[in-house]
């Protein structure tokens, strides 16, 4: 077993498209997911970008590089089109449409076993999901593998001298640059990289890469959330402000409002 | 078909791409038209040599026609209580984005810009006007490509921009009734909303109004799909020349009682009446689009293609664009991109759509499609869209090729209709002119940057746009009227839907017979015997 190669591990969602409102359904419990189009998540494609880019640049100290998805069937499709973009293998972890979506904790619990029977060493993701906007995944599996984690990662750099990546993470001062060694998490941010296109070449290619396929059951976890949604709403529609013709008005409309 | 709940893909403000000074002015800002941040609006892309000349200066044996007379302040005065004294409706200062058009070839000198709110305002003017022998150019969004809705000489403009209501939707049969000031784009937001989709879509959409776009009898991106306004629209409120207002605006995919006069209307460009209401017939918003963007070595393999197209995906093929290597190289330069979708030059690109009910059922005979075209070395290499972002991107590399054939400081556009076959060679043989005239190179001293050509092939339209460093008349000499002589030889259209304008008056004998030429002349005199309404254009009626 070639320990100090990387077997990178990518965990990918699919969520509704990104550039699509999302309406909520009659139960006000959830969004309308029938007729609507579905992607890989954004954070996600970075993180098949940048496992690529690392296997690109230091194919000799890379082993493997293969993505997991938990969803429904129809997650295959980001899979294949991962695959198409770099990625070796993959495992779809099936759930059944009519379960309710997985929390963080759980998605996390499942993420453990498969790095376990891969025997990962690096963990790239994104750092959110763009449909429930956790940010939780990533930190949780590395407290369950008690791993290190860097999480909003603008860069990454390896260091194969002594085993370690630099990363530099968006923080809301500015930039902090981290270094760990293996065996670690990294959490994708926006500036990190811009996603490939897939090209027709490796589409057909990508139909002969290994998809193995799961039952989200047959893990032995426990799928019970512990969370429950009371109820989902669109935010409070801004309202028109209004025109005001001169500096006067303005004060008396301030005064009005007793904002004055 | 893309979202259009999102803002759209904003493009970074273009300085000009060359020595001189950049110029970007926000000084003329658009009050009324900042509400869609397009590519067009806000900020005007300049050409490189400061101001626009005027019209009646580059074509001096141009004359104002005698019978008109000019405007005085009683007429303003007038107007201004037609338009309930509202200062906002009547505009006598900083005119300059009414007179240009917007590839800043063309410039008007009016002096008066009406903007009326309801179709009744409209009638009022039109009627005033007739009476008085005072010309009128109707515009819409000005983003028309053959100077014809600006004025030449001193022509009141009357903007359609205030008339933007959406007035009823049927969300059984799919017509919409509008005023003719909507923008497309908000049109098509508003039928996305409800799941049905405009059967038109360009690449102005941000700026130009439906209304224009019916007077243009615009094409666009989806004929290929949808078919021509002249099937889509169902009925029109026009005002005439002389203020009737003409209703037509009965909803009825069938009614065969009479002529149908809508259509004498439509692509009538403003000459015959002043469209102010539009009904039209919207398809279901398809479920599922995908977007191909392939690379091929030559102009037999994009032929190829579109037959190959049409066998495998026929019913679910909604556009089929094709564009030349230099071409994307101005985009490249245009958008400032690093990259390309596809990592290695070809001579030719093809954009293809899909859209249809069933992802699943689309995503497999796109993939026949393509593996077939692979496996049969009709394409090199090509991108699948993989989300809806990927998706705008890559037409966003078709759509703004427009407007980078400008970058250089102008362009000389041509779009025409020719038989597939002979298609592309219009392209290399005005570039062979071009390099016999000694005016096309990489340096300063040559005005012309290049010469492109992209387009609507599914239709057989093709763009051929002059990238220009400056506006001459001698590159105008060597190309016109080459490329009409061109056309009429391979009997294609001289226009194919950018229409005629100013720019094309004088050239409709090259597609169309003194026969046809006398007949239209006959029904624009019939409804505007004064010539009050877009004088100057679509027909000859200079002395």
């Amino acid at each position: 077993m070639s320990s100090n190669k990387l077997r990178i591990l990518v965990p990918i969602k699919r969520v509704l498209d990104y550039q699509l409102k999302p309406r909520i359904n009659k139960t006000n419990d959830g969004i309308i997911t029938t007729g609507v189009k579905f992607s890989i998540n954004p954070f996600c494609d970075i993180a098949v970008e940048e496992a690529v880019r690392i296997r690109e640049k230091n194919a000799d100290l890379v082993d493997t590089v293969h993505a997991v998805s938990i969803g429904p069937l129809k997650s295959q499709d980001i899979l294949r089109s991962s695959m198409a973009k770099g990625i070796d293998s993959s495992t779809l972890i099936e759930t059944s449409e009519k379960d309710r979506e997985l929390e963080p904790l759980i998605i996390a619990k499942i993420l453990k076993k498969i790095v376990e029977k891969n025997n990962s060493n690096l963990i790239i993701l994104g750092k959110q999901s763009i449909d429930d906007d956790s940010n939780q995944t990533g930190q949780m599996l590395a407290g369950l593998l008690n791993w290190p984690q860097a999480t909003n990662a603008a860069k990454v750099e390896l260091n194969p001298s002594d085993n370690s990546i630099n990363i530099t993470r968006e923080i809301d001062g500015g930039e902090d640059i981290v270094n760990a060694k293996l065996p670690l998490i990294i959490t994708t941010d926006l500036r990190l990289n811009e996603p490939r296109f897939a090209t027709l070449p490796n589409i057909m290619k990508a139909k002969k890469k290994p998809l193995e396929k799961l039952k989200v059951g047959e893990l032995g976890i426990n799928l019970e959330n512990k969370l429950k949604i009371l109820k989902i709403e669109e935010p409070v529609q801004k309202q028109p402000g209004i025109k005001v013709s001169s500096v006067d008005e303005l004060i008396e409309k301030l005064q009005e409002k007793k904002l004055l | 078909m893309f979202s259009r709940a999102c803002q759209r893909l904003l493009l970074p403000r273009y300085l000009v791409q060359n020595s001189s000074k950049v110029l970007l002015s926000s000084k003329k800002a658009l009050p009324v038209y900042t509400k869609n941040f397009t590519k067009f609006s806000n900020y005007r892309f300049y050409s490189s040599k400061g101001d626009v000349k005027l019209t009646s200066e580059v074509y001096p044996s141009l004359k104002r026609f005698e019978h008109f007379k000019r405007l005085t302040s009683d007429d303003i005065v007038h107007f201004k209580q037609v338009l309930d004294n509202d200062d906002n409706l009547v505009l006598t200062a900083d005119l300059d984005f009414f007179n240009e058009d917007h590839l800043r070839k063309y410039k008007g000198q009016s002096s008066l810009v009406l903007k009326p709110k309801t179709t009744e305002q409209v009638s009022k003017i039109l009627k005033y006007c007739n009476e008085n022998s005072l010309p009128v150019v109707p515009q819409s969004g000005n983003t028309g490509l053959v100077g014809g809705s600006n004025p030449v000489f001193d022509e009141i403009v009357l903007s359609l921009a205030n008339l933007n209501k959406i007035r009823s939707f049927d969300n059984v049969s799919g017509i919409l009734k509008a005023d003719a000031g909507v923008i497309l784009e908000n049109a098509d937001a508003f039928l996305a909303e409800n799941g049905f989709i405009f059967p038109l879509d360009l690449g102005a959409k941000g700026s130009c109004f439906i209304g224009g776009n019916v007077a243009t009898n615009a094409g666009g991106l989806r004929l290929l799909r949808y078919g021509s306004l002249h099937g889509s629209v169902l009925g029109l409120e026009v005002v005439l020349p002389d203020g009737t207002v003409l209703n037509s605006l009965n909803s009825l995919r069938k009614d065969n009682t009479g002529f149908d006069l809508k259509q004498l209307f439509i692509g009538s460009e403003g000459t015959l009446g002043i469209i102010t209401g539009v009904s039209v017939l919207c398809p279901t918003r398809p479920k599922a689009v995908n977007v191909a963007f392939l690379g091929v070595e030559s102009y037999e393999a994009v032929q190829k293609a579109f037959t190959e197209s049409k066998n495998y995906l026929s019913e679910i093929l909604s556009a089929f664009e094709f564009m030349d290597l230099n071409s994307q190289k101005l985009s490249k330069e245009f958008l400032k991109q690093k990259s390309h979708p596809l990592d290695e030059e070809h001579p030719f690109y093809i954009l293809i759509e899909t859209s249809g009910s069933n992802k699943d059922h689309d995503d497999v005979k796109l993939e026949s499609f393509l593996e077939y075209a692979m496996e049969n070395e009709i394409v090199s290499d090509g991108v699948v869209a993989q989300d809806e972002t990927q998706l705008k991107t890559l037409w966003n590399w078709r759509e703004s090729v427009s407007e980078a054939s400008t970058i250089y400081g102008g362009v000389y556009k041509y779009d025409v209709s020719i038989p597939i076959q002979d298609l592309y060679r219009l392209v290399e043989d005005v570039k062979v002119r071009l390099s016999d005239f000694n005016l096309i190179g990489e340096t300063e001293e040559f005005p012309v940057k290049d010469a492109i050509g992209y387009g609507h092939i599914g239709d057989g339209n093709l763009h051929l746009n002059v990238a220009v460093r400056r506006y001459s008349k001698e590159v105008e000499s060597c190309l016109e009227p080459f490329v009409y002589e061109w056309i009429k030889k391979h009997n294609g259209s001289i226009s194919a839907e950018h229409g005629l304008g100013f720019q094309k008056k004088n050239y409709i004998g090259y597609s169309k017979s003194d026969i046809e030429i006398n007949l239209m002349k006959q029904l624009k005199k019939l409804y505007d015997p004064k010539l009050i309404l877009n004088p100057y254009k679509y027909i000859n009626f200079d002395k």
